[in-house]
Parts: structure tokens; sequence; C-alpha cells
């Protein structure tokens, strides 16, 4: 009966006892600290580099389809920044595709165009913060479910991108606009929306590992009532990562309006699904809380690039699906693994 | 009875968690058709009992036998077959679903195997309901609709619905009215009547005198009396075995009138919430520690939450040095200096899945930080001093949160705090969850950071962690503050009385 006492007696003067003052040398932080998953899945794109080789040696390894890929990839891949910031907080963003849609299509009427090259660009990204603004509103202040909030906007910014163009394709007019697609715009051999997508990213990387914004956005993600008591402002930060959601939406609008030269109402097409996938198969907890734009951009990679072997191989798309599915799948499963290792 | 064997023995249970031994050894024995009280202190290990009791826990050793025959129970469908039906205080009901669907869920009546007969769960329902005393509940109402004490009933119902043999109640009268409390009195004794044992859990003592046969008492994971007549034994008695703990020694001493010369940091003006507590005035001075001491539901944690914004006041206000807060705003209180240790740590306070560090400098984000950048340098040196200010083990602002015991993560939380520079700390139940070895560092860390300037408001459901941290004691039941008093006024059995009984007795 007494033995709770006697311990508590004996362990009561170690906590007043000063701690040790040897200081332990500052662990020096890794740039970018590979883990596991980002290391299987450079492996997995590595090993699919590999296939596309083997299989199609001349066409795959082709510089210009590199190119190709990288620059398929950049219009995704912007989004999915976007979408990896809404998901480490816990919320979701279904209207990225519809926001790249209504923004593409607002940015190419013939009235914007005849604000040139900056009316177009000043016009999609206006768009997708405007979208942005009106999802974070209605989730951060309005109480909405993202869910929800996100696919209202998906179904209204697609209606009305339908409704300016009356389901035409609006072609570009604008001759700086379509000069940052052709070749001689490459820079080293680099296409100037591959240049954006990278800026993109590694901005991403520093806004979310370098500043108060990412860490506030990965504590609202872990736990957001913590996150409220702890003195965070939870709404405010849930608005401003819905405005960044619909920033790189704009971004990534301006980047196909560049590529295909048009706008047009079906643009980004199903982007919520492939933008959430690359996010999930990075390795960015779905639950919110912890989030990788490394992951996420090899996810990007490693879709865009099994399109492009299917392609070349001349496989159907259905084939195409299955694999995605199936690497969705096998993904999530290894990140259930390693996140149970982790608990142990 | 004692010719036949117990309906229920359970010998030498143990169960930990990481970092906390919940049951220590507790021997409990239950015989048909009598109500057997247990009794305890929060943190004696009564959740955890009736948990393993349900089949929800499995104990690590010790023995269970069921009308003679070992048994274990090893999932909740393995206690339920035995006849083993739970009512658990926080009540498991799905708000969405009717009475009838809730009182039959998993075990609806039905044809050819998964058709659902809703007529006939309904009727049955129904006949439950009215053998519980309550036709007035419609079997085809949503739960969510209910009132607390309905919900209640409606759980008692679902137990009912099975072959009962052994039923037991967390608190069932803890949302009751009086009346309330006589009708579920005769439930308890038509129950017994009919061989049912009844496994009894209270803090009100009346009670237990009134229904209980025999008491078994908890104390830090152990069974420490059992099978005590429920009528006869001194309630002296019984308070002693609960508190039976040598707390004299776990609590630094401190000197008499330290803060009376003190600034008041803290003013609390008439602050209320309906149907939580009573208006509610207060003062708190720097180098003070004032314990609010209660049950659970006597309005203590609101009464903190809403000090600290995160529940808007009714009315009256909350003064920082004379300054009236925002009303309703956490970020208000934070900035005037006001720091919350809350109740549910982990649902909370913590961020799981990151490091010591991340934990700790969530609040002070923006001092590590130009125009948004963050120096994490600075920032991981600053959490590393704080953690080592309070001896954290092991002191590494790198190590995952989750690999902490309670204790070291309630240190986390402080350090949160300590870094932010509060002046004011709001702890709700500071040691729930921590090992009885590691609150005596706990304690010496809160008496040390009073001593060192803050002030301290405390709220625990332990009457000594009260007694022996706080200067000043206001005892609260039901919202109302019954008794304010200098610490060393008070004795636990005291306290004790006022909490259970509300009329102060010498």
């Amino acid at each position: 009966m007494t033995q709770p006492a006697s311990a508590a007696r004996k362990d009561a003067p170690t906590s007043a006892a000063t701690p040790d003052t040897g200081r332990k040398g500052t662990r020096r932080p890794a740039l970018v600290r590979w883990d596991v998953r980002s290391l299987s899945l450079l492996g997995v794109l590595v090993a699919l580099v590999v296939v596309g080789g083997v299989t199609q040696p001349d066409s795959f390894l082709a510089t210009s389809n590199l190119q190709l890929v990288l620059t398929q990839a950049s219009v995704i891949g912007v989004v999915t920044v976007g979408m990896t910031f809404v998901i480490t907080s816990g919320g979701i963003d279904l209207s990225v595709g519809a926001i790249v849609a209504l923004a593409s299509v607002w940015a190419t009427t013939v009235a914007t165009q005849e604000f040139g090259f900056a009316g177009i660009l000043f016009t999609a990204v206006l768009v997708g913060v405007g979208c942005g603004l009106v999802n974070g509103l209605l989730i951060a202040y309005g109480g909405m479910v993202p869910f929800i909030a996100t696919l209202a906007m998906l179904a209204s910014a697609r209606g009305l991108a339908l409704q300016i163009t009356d389901g035409r394709t609006q072609m570009v007019t604008v001759t700086e606009v379509l000069d940052l697609g052709v070749k001689d715009a490459y820079v080293l051999g680099v296409p100037p929306l591959v240049l954006v997508f990278a800026a993109v990213t590694v901005v991403g990387w520093l806004l979310l590992n370098r500043t108060t914004f990412g860490r506030r956005t990965v504590a609202v993600g872990g736990n957001a009532e913590a996150a409220r008591l702890a003195g965070i402002d939870v709404r405010r930060q849930r608005l401003y990562l819905y405005l960044l959601s619909g920033l790189c939406c704009g971004i990534a609008a301006f980047l196909l309006i560049v590529l295909a030269g048009s706008g047009q109402n079906t643009n980004g097409n199903l982007y919520e699904l492939d933008a959430i996938a690359a996010a999930i198969i990075g390795g960015t907890l779905l639950s919110g809380g912890r989030g990788t734009i490394v992951g996420s951009v090899l996810g990007v990679l490693i879709f865009t690039t099994i399109t492009n072997i299917f392609a070349l191989n001349n496989l159907e798309t259905a084939v195409q699906q299955i694999a995605k599915g199936a690497i969705i799948v096998a993904a999530v499963l290894v990140q259930r693994r390693t996140l149970r290792g982790g608990d142990a | 009875m004692a010719s036949r064997p117990p309906l229920l023995t359970m010998n030498r249970i143990t169960k930990s968690f990481p970092g906390v031994r919940a049951l220590d050894g507790v021997d409990l024995e239950v015989h048909a058709g009598e109500v057997h009280c247990l009794l305890g202190q929060n943190g004696a290990g009564k959740s955890t009992l009736i948990k393993v009791l349900a089949g929800a826990h499995r104990p690590d050793d010790g023995e269970i036998t069921w009308a003679g025959e070992p048994v274990s129970l090893s999932s909740p469908i393995a206690a339920m077959r035995l006849g083993i039906a739970t009512i658990y205080q926080e009540l498991d009901l799905v708000g969405g679903l009717s009475v009838a669907e809730n009182v039959f869920l998993g075990n609806e009546p039905t044809s050819a195997g998964f058709v659902v007969r809703g007529g006939r769960a309904r009727a049955a329902a129904g006949r439950l309901l009215e053998r519980l005393g309550h036709p007035e509940i419609d079997p085809a109402r949503l739960v969510g609709e209910l009132s607390a004490a309905q919900q209640q009933i409606v759980s008692m119902a679902r137990a009912l619905s099975h072959e009962v043999r052994l039923i037991v109640m967390d608190e069932p009268s803890a949302a009751l009215d009086p009346d309330e409390v006589d009708n579920l009195f005769r439930i308890v004794g038509e129950l017994t009547a009919d061989g049912v044992a009844v496994v009894y859990i209270s803090h009100r003592l009346e009670e237990i005198r009134r229904i209980g046969d025999r008491v078994t008492v908890l104390k830090d994971g152990r069974s420490v009396a059992g099978g005590l007549p429920a009528d006869t034994t001194p309630t002296r008695d019984i308070v002693s075995l609960m508190t039976g703990r040598t707390v004299e020694h776990v609590f630094p001493d401190r000197p008499p009138g330290a803060a009376a010369a003190r600034d008041p940091v803290l003013r609390v003006e008439g602050l209320t919430r309906d149907g939580e507590f009573a208006p509610l005035d207060l003062e708190l001075r720097l180098v003070e520690t004032v314990g609010l001491a209660g049950l659970l539901g006597s309005g203590r944690s609101e009464i903190l939450e809403t000090v600290y914004g995160a529940r808007r006041p009714d009315a009256g206000r909350v003064l920082v040095d004379g300054v009236p807060l925002r009303p309703g705003s956490v970020r208000a209180a934070v900035r005037a200096g006001i720091g919350l240790a809350p109740e549910e740590r982990k649902a909370q306070a913590l961020l799981m899945l990151e490091s010591v560090g991340g934990n700790v400098s969530v609040s002070t984000l923006s001092r590590y930080s130009r125009a948004g950048w963050l120096d994490r340098r600075a920032e991981r040196a600053a959490a590393h001093r704080a953690v080592r200010e309070l001896s954290l083990r092991p002191d590494d602002p790198d190590a995952a949160i989750r690999t902490l015991s309670g204790g070291n993560q309630q240190k986390v939380v402080l350090a949160r705090w300590l870094l932010r520079g509060c002046k004011l700390l709001l702890l709700d139940e500071p040691t729930r969850g921590v090992d009885i070895g590691a609150r005596a560092e706990l304690y010496a860390v809160i008496r040390r950071l009073a001593d060192e300037g803050l002030a301290v408001l405390l709220v625990s459901s332990e009457v000594p962690e009260v007694l022996g941290l706080a200067d000043r004691v206001l005892v609260l039941r039901e919202g109302s503050v019954v008794h304010t008093a200098p610490a060393r006024e008070l004795d636990e059995h005291r306290v004790l009385d006022l909490v259970m009984e509300g009329n102060p007795t010498p």
C-alpha cells in the first residue's frame, strides 16, 4: 500500500535537480530528408523509365519525348502542389479541375485577349484565386464541409465555363502566349512550362517546410482543436489554404492555355482525382497532419510517365486506368505499413 | 447466496497501457442477485476494470471465472454471450438511428437472416421501455432527439434486450433528476429480484447506502477492500480506503501568504454559462495557485475553457491585468498571457504526428520567424531550452511525441506555455493518465512554475492534488461554488463530503 508513496518520494528530488548542461550538438538539418517512402517512389519512377527505355528505346528516351512528359506533368503538377497543402490541413478540394476550366476559358475570351499576354495571365490567376476565395469563405467561415463546398464549386464553375464558351473552343491569338510553347522558348532545352512547375514546386516546398504558414497548416491538419487551443487562427489558415489551391489552379490554367493554344470548358477534366491520387501515393495523409511536396511531385511524374509509356506502346487507355488504380492501392498499402511500423 | 459459487470472480487482474499501469491486481467477486458497488477516485482503475468486464480490453494477467468456470473475455461479443451487459457513462448510441434500431443494433430481429423486421423490433423495444417505466419514449423516434436521461433509458433497454445475467452501470445517475433516480433504483431492484447481478458505480455515497449490497474499493489500480457491507460500513472507513495514499510526502511545502503581496493577474466577474456553471467571481494573483475541486459535471472544466475563451460566456467577463478580454476568443486569451493544459491531452493539445519541438513551439512560431520565414535553428534551440527546463526525458526536441509517456507529454504542453512566457496557467486534470511515480515530478514542476511567478488555476477530481498544490480551494457542486477556503484549512474528507453531498459536515 505504501509503495506508490515511497516511489513518489524517491522521484521527487530528481525533478528539482538541474538538468544536464551538456548541450547536444545541433543536428544538421538535411536539405531534403529522403524518407523510405520518397525513396521507394523514386525507385518506382526509375523502374518505369527502365520499362519505357526497354520497350520503346528510340521514342521514349528521345529528348522531345522527355520534354513532352515533363510538360504534361507541369499542369497537373502545379494543381497537385496546391492540393497537397489542402489535404495536409485535413481538407479536400474537389473543384480544382473545374477551376482550371473556368480560368482557362475566362482568360481566352475575345474581350480578355484584347489585353494581350498580361490580360490572359492576370485573368487566369484572378479567376483561380476568386474561386479559391469562395471555397475558403464557405469552408472557414460558413462552416461547410470541404467536400460539399468544393463539390458545389465543381458544379458551378464547370457550368459557368460552359456558359462562357457555349461549348466552343476559344483559340488563342496572342502570339506572345503561343510563343511560350514553341521550341525557341526552351531554356537550355527545358520548356518554360516545366520551369514554372519547378518554381512552384520549390516555393511550395519552402512554404510547407520552412515557414510558419506551413507549420500551421500541418498543425491544423494534425489536430484542429489543439491548434485552436494553442492560439492558432484556424479559420484564417483554412481560408488561405483554399486561396492557395485556387492560385495554383489559376497558374495551371495559364500553362494549359499555352500548351493547348486554346481555352475549353472541358479542360482539367478529372484533375481533382489525379491530384488527390498523386498526393496520396506521394505520402500525404488524407486525414491531414502530414504532407510532402516531394512525394506529390514524384506521384505526378509516375502517373504522367505511365500514361506516356502506355501511349507509346499503343495500349488502350482502359489498361492504363487499371494500372493507375493498382498503383494507388499498392502505395496506400505500403503507406499503412510504414505508419504502423513507426508506431511500434 | 454463499452456498452457490459466485457468478463472477476476477483474480489479480492487471492491465498496462504505454506509460501507465491502469490495473495492478484487482480482485472482484459478484454474486447473482446482488448490487455490487465499485468505489474509487478518478484514475483508480474503475473504467479500465469495466472495460475488461465488457471484453473491450484484454487483461495482461489474472483469471476470470464465470459461474465457477474459467473464461476469457476476449471480445465484446464473448462478454455479451455470457450475459454481461454494460451501460457506459458516455452513452454509446447512434444518434441518427431510431430508438428501436439502437436497442437491437447488431442483434436485429430478421427474416431470412438479413431482412430487418422493423415492426417486430419496434414492438419489442416498446415492451422493454415499458418495463423500464418509460412507455412515453416512441421506439420510432431518433435517439439524437431524446434528452440525456431518455438516452440513458434506451441504453438500458439495449442492455436488457439480451439474455443478461450481469449488468454494469457506470455512474448511471449522473445525468438524472431525483425522480428518474428513483425509477432507476426501482429497475435495479426488479433486476436483482430476478437474479441478475448489478455492478454499480457511483460517486454518491448516499445512493450506495440505498441500493448497494456490498462494496469493493479500488485505489491506484488495486482493490484495497472487497465485499464490505454497503449499508453498515462507516463513511469514514470508505473514504479512508479510497484516499489512503500518503500524499504529504509528494507535495513540496510552501510558505503561506506568499501571494498576498502580489498583483492580481486574473479577475473573473460574474462569468456564467447557462446550464453549465453559475455566475463566478474569482481573483488570482501572481505566484498564487487556486484549485477547483468537484466531480465530473460540476462545471470545473467548463469554467477553465470559458476563461480561456474556448467557450463563449453567456454573461460576465474575464480581465487580465485589469483589461477585459474579448469573450470567446482563444487568441485574445493567449495574447494576454493565458495558457491552457486541457483535460484531453491527445485530443485537445498535442499534434501526435509531430516532434516534441514542433509541439512546444506551435504557439510561439511567429517569434522564431521573420516575414513568415522560420528560423528553425532558433526555434529548435528554444524548444530544447524549454523542455530541459522541465527535465523532460529524453530532452530531445526531435523525439516523436507519441513515444513519450503521459507525464512527459504533459510536460511538453507546459513547455509550450513556458516558452510563450505566459502569466496564467490553466491546468485541467494535469495528471490524468500519468503514473503515480511521475506525478510527484509533475507536481514539483507545477509548484516551481508558481513559485517563479506564474498564477495557476487548477482543476482536478483528485482531491489530494488540489489540496497539495493550491493555496486556495473552491469547491464546486453542480456548477456553483459551495465552499471557498485556504487549502490548509481543508482536508480530503471534508472536501469529499462537500463535493459528494453538498452540505458541509463538520
